[in-house]
């Protein structure tokens, strides 16, 4: 029987996943020999955007590394996690020291590195949002101030987790903590606080700064390898909803970081030298309403009566963040294709 | 043992003083030991550094209660209660300063040690040779024809142990050793001239 | 090489040719010449290190936590505040087994703020797990810098080396600088029991539960109880190889018939030495122990130094540190030694003197005083030595008077300064 060519209009887009693309254009994750850099039989909860986020983020900078990198962890619910005694999810080399000096540590296994010549292993510094945004900061600073050959990249779920859902410098405004109850007149977290770490970041004018979240696949692995290519210190902040902490259901975890972006309460771009260079456009902004329904966290907001002056605050502050960084508008900025050739020495840089 | 006690204010040069001291000692297979005071450090405060000198290695580490000898880099000073502290009976006294003893009201006290309290123009010294007001060297010139020999330095050491302290810096190397030497020379002729007095009396 | 030196700059010259491969510091007084020393040695290309500026010195312990985790040979040096500000890490690194040296110049700490010496700082950390060095000279700093990195790598402990600040680090003294061919025979590149190796994963510093914890804490103890054969093994190699003796655990000075002996740490030891051979003149049969190493404590050497005949009459411990509510610092560790050597109970009486706190001169005249009222059987359990009680029962009389009675420390120094 003579063969019939069928023609498939799918091959080569992202519509069927990555079975049908050439191979370089495959995510990491669609890859058999992928690092698995984190691997099963860690305790984090079911629906734990920060095990997602860890696991696409890293196994993305062990391919960028070809294999050739040192992580440290500071203390939270990740490093708990997947080192509860004697067991390790860890595939790599690791080092968990204290809660606030994961910048400083992997500062000094890269200055190690460096002395002793392998200036070809790479170094991830890695947290929560409590060990970089609060307690972190000063070391997190110093890292970026003497641009030390660091990528450090926060897991945002906006409270600290591992320790009962406390507040952090993270954690945005009228959120429900365990220490910014839904009680009184202006329940959960005060507006008019907090840190914007990734701006924070630019204003070191460090090399590379991005963030990004675990609805976007592609985009967080795109970012974990375009920061390969830079050498000195370099920021990725990566939203990870915590179902738990947030209220949300686990199956809703890529959901609610999708809203998020929707919402343009949680803007993705990137930044080089302290200026953005490109913003990931929302098609279509969605209401904060939708974002903020699908989490307990915001329950106080709708029940026992909708409080639409605070939603309006949210959606003000949402509202900000589109004209800031130009997120409706129609621009398709020149994405840097990452050279994937991370381990090259850092001249001219 | 020989101990030093030196007097100045913050940028005057007296930790060096006491350092360099130590330093020629050194270089004549003695032990020696220089030490600060410590105050707040700022400009114009007064600060006291010490020197020890000895054959024995020097165990102690207190401050210098019974000086052999007193440097007092800034006459200023000289107002305060208790700058002569301790001094021993047969100690020396050397104060930087382009006026005789009489002068600065010592007469009395230079009277009873005759030929151990001097004045000397060091900061004078000092400009003429290095051009900056740091007496420091010259004043240790001055110490070092002021006590016997072997009591202290030589000047020959003094003046190595300057160009050792200074050797990335040749002027000024020079122009503390020419201060230094011309102190000595200055303090042996006031030593000479006494002596004359005293023999004339 | 014999040179007439600054104590940190002897320190800087020695860690130098220990060839430590990352430096991190913070500056604080007085331990800023040595890591500014080392700065500018890196700087000019005399040493091959990084140099790291940190920002605060709990990053200073940190990056040296790191860089030894990755298979570098790690220095930092700190004093006071700064000691207490990275005490977190100083734990962790013994915790884990990290061999970092680290120079702590010792300071008082405050409130209120003091810039100059005394031992609280590193007494404060007497029990991070640390092995604690304490230099009587600055030939024995340097030295002990030395030995330090060999003993931290060889049990994989960190060990902070203690001089006196300002008495030993701005003081110039005759020092011999060894060559780097005696350090290279004596310090062998640094070999770690664990690393951070992406082609050997391992993970460290997993989270220990109650299963396990008092093991891990066990295999600690058991660590410093080696240190104390290995110090005495270091310093005997250290006189082969460099011809003088340095560090070791006690430094007794003519005890052994001694029926008074003073027991003391860092440099006052000197000064202590010239007040013994003056009581000695006088016919007292007086001597000094030092305890240079005081962590892990040498039981047993202070034990056999103290002799175990009943001849010693009285111990007096000077102590340049306070333990508020409690007394003195290393008194508690001197009485718990006697009392569990061998030989059974002792009779020697313990008088504590608390001296030097905050930079307070201890001198030659007051020690004396003190030794002769212990030889009188005058002199109290517990005494602050040159204590102006005047001066303190000013403020005390001030305190009972009136509730705003106002800052203590404000108050006394208007009333000395009033004095004069």
């Amino acid at each position: 029987m003579p063969y019939q060519r069928i023609k498939f209009y799918q091959t080569g887009s992202f519509a069927a996943g990555n079975r049908l693309l050439p191979a370089d254009l495959r995510s990491v994750q669609s890859s058999a020999t992928r690092a698995n850099t984190l691997t099963c039989g860690h305790r984090a909860c079911q629906g734990c955007g920060e095990a997602l986020g860890a696991r696409y983020a890293l196994d993305a900078v062990m391919r960028a590394t070809k294999g050739k990198l040192i992580a440290v962890n500071a203390t939270g619910c990740l490093e708990v996690f997947s080192t509860p005694f004697p067991e390790t999810s860890w595939q790599i080399a690791w080092l968990h020291s204290l809660f606030g000096n994961a910048p400083a540590v992997a500062t000094g296994v890269a200055a190690a590195l460096k002395a002793m010549g392998r200036g070809d292993i790479r170094v991830v510094g890695q947290g929560g949002d409590g060990g970089t945004v609060d307690i972190g900061m000063a070391c997190l600073s110093g890292m970026f101030e003497r641009n030390d050959d660091v990528l450090y990249i926060c897991y945002d779920n906006q409270a600290y987790m591992n320790t009962g859902v406390q507040r952090s410098g993270a954690t945005p405004p009228a959120a429900r903590t365990a220490t910014t109850p839904a009680a009184g007149p202006e329940p959960g977290n005060t507006f008019g606080q907090g840190k914007n770490v990734p701006l924070i970041a630019m204003a070191h004018e460090i090399p590379y700064v991005a963030t990004a979240t675990v609805a976007d696949l592609r985009d967080l692995e795109y970012k974990a390898t375009r920061a390969m290519d830079f050498h000195g210190a370099r920021y990725l902040h990566i939203l990870v909803p915590c179902p738990l902490g947030w209220g949300s259901s686990p199956a809703d975890t890529i959901k609610v970081a999708r809203l998020a972006v929707e919402s343009a309460l949680f803007p993705v771009f990137e930044a080089e030298a302290g200026e953005v260079v490109s913003a990931t456009p929302i098609r279509r902004q969605v209401p904060v309403t939708d974002y903020l329904r699908l989490q307990a966290r915001y329950a106080h907001l709708f029940r026992p009566e909708e409080r639409t002056d605070v939603i309006a605050r949210i959606q003000a502050s949402a509202d900000r963040n589109v004209s800031r960084f130009g997120l409706l508008q129609d621009h398709h900025p020149e994405r840097k294709q990452p050279t994937l050739n991370a381990h090259a020495s850092p001249e001219g840089r | 043992m020989f101990q030093v006690r030196f007097h100045g204010r913050g940028g005057q040069g007296v930790v060096t003083a006491a350092e360099l001291l130590a330093s020629a000692a050194f270089r004549e297979d003695r032990y020696a030991q220089a030490f600060p005071s410590f105050g707040s450090e700022r400009m114009g405060a007064p600060v006291m550094s010490f020197c020890r000198i000895d054959d024995k290695p020097i165990r102690t580490r207190e401050p210098v209660t019974a000086p052999d000898a007193l440097l007092i880099q800034d006459p200023t000073l000289l107002h305060q209660a208790g700058l002569l502290d301790g001094l021993r009976a047969d100690g020396y006294v050397l104060v930087n300063s382009s006026r005789g003893v009489d002068d600065i009201g010592l007469a009395e006290f230079a009277a009873q040690h005759s030929g151990h309290l001097l004045t000397v123009p060091a900061t004078n010294l000092a400009l003429a040779n290095l051009g900056r007001p740091l007496p420091g060297a010259p004043m240790l010139g001055g110490l070092a024809a002021l006590t016997r020999t072997g009591q202290t330095v030589s000047l020959g050491a003094l003046l190595a142990a300057i160009t050792e302290r200074f050797g990335d810096r040749p002027r000024v190397a020079a122009g503390n050793s020419a201060a230094a030497r011309a102190a000595f020379d200055f303090v042996t002729g006031e030593l000479d001239e006494l002596k004359a007095v005293t023999h004339h009396a | 090489m014999l040179k007439q030196i600054e104590g940190s700059r002897a320190v800087a010259e020695t860690v130098a040719m220990c060839r430590p491969q990352v430096i991190c510091a913070y500056p604080i007084t007085p331990q800023t010449h040595i890591v500014e020393a080392l700065g500018a040695m890196v700087k000019k290309g005399e040493l091959n290190a990084e140099f790291l500026n940190v920002e605060s010195e709990f990053a200073a312990m940190s990056v040296a936590i790191g860089a030894e985790a990755a298979g570098a040979r790690a220095y930092t040096a700190t004093a006071s505040q700064g000691l207490l500000y990275m005490s977190e890490a100083v734990y962790n690194a013994a915790g884990l087994g990290l061999p970092v040296v680290m120079t702590v110049a010792n300071r008082a700490i405050g409130a209120p703020i003091n810039i100059w010496n005394d031992h609280s700082d590193a007494m404060s950390q007497r029990d991070a797990g640390w092995i604690q060095l304490y230099a009587e000279t600055n030939q024995e700093a340097a030295d002990l810098h030395i030995q330090a990195f060999r003993i931290a790598e060889e049990l994989s402990n960190p060990v902070m080396v203690c001089m006196d600040g300002f008495l030993l680090t701005h003081a110039s003294e005759r020092v011999d600088i060894p060559a780097q061919t005696q350090v290279d025979a004596f310090l062998p590149p640094y070999e770690p029991r664990q690393v951070l190796d992406p082609d050997d994963p391992v993970s460290i510093g997993a989270m220990v539960g109650p299963e396990a914890f008092t093991e891990v804490r066990y295999l600690a103890f058991e660590r410093m109880r080696r240190v104390l054969d290995v110090i005495p093994a270091a310093e005997a190699d250290f006189g082969a190889e460099f011809g003088r003796g340095s560090g070791g655990l006690v430094k007794p000075y003519r005890t052994d018939d001694a029926d008074l002996i003073v027991v003391a740490l860092g440099s006052v030891l000197g000064t202590v030495k010239d007040a013994i051979d003056e009581l000695r003149d006088d016919g007292v049969r007086a001597g000094v122990l030092g305890i240079t190493t005081f962590r892990p404590f040498p039981a047993q050497a202070v034990c056999d130094a103290l002799g175990d005949d009943n001849r010693l009459r009285r111990l007096v411990v000077l102590e340049r540190s306070l333990a508020p509510g409690a007394g003195g610092v290393v008194t508690a560790d001197v009485r718990t030694a006697l009392a569990t050597g061998d030989g059974g109970p002792r009779g020697p009486i313990i008088a504590t003197v608390i001296a030097g706190l905050g930079g307070r001169p201890v001198t030659r005249d007051s020690l004396r005083r003190m030794l002769t009222t212990a030889t009188r059987g005058e002199l109290p359990a517990f005494s602050f030595l040159d204590l102006d009680t005047h001066l303190a029962e000013t403020e005390l009389a001030r305190i009972r008077a009136t509730r705003r009675s106002g800052p203590s420390a404000e108050n006394i120094l208007r009333d000395l300064a009033g004095r004069s």
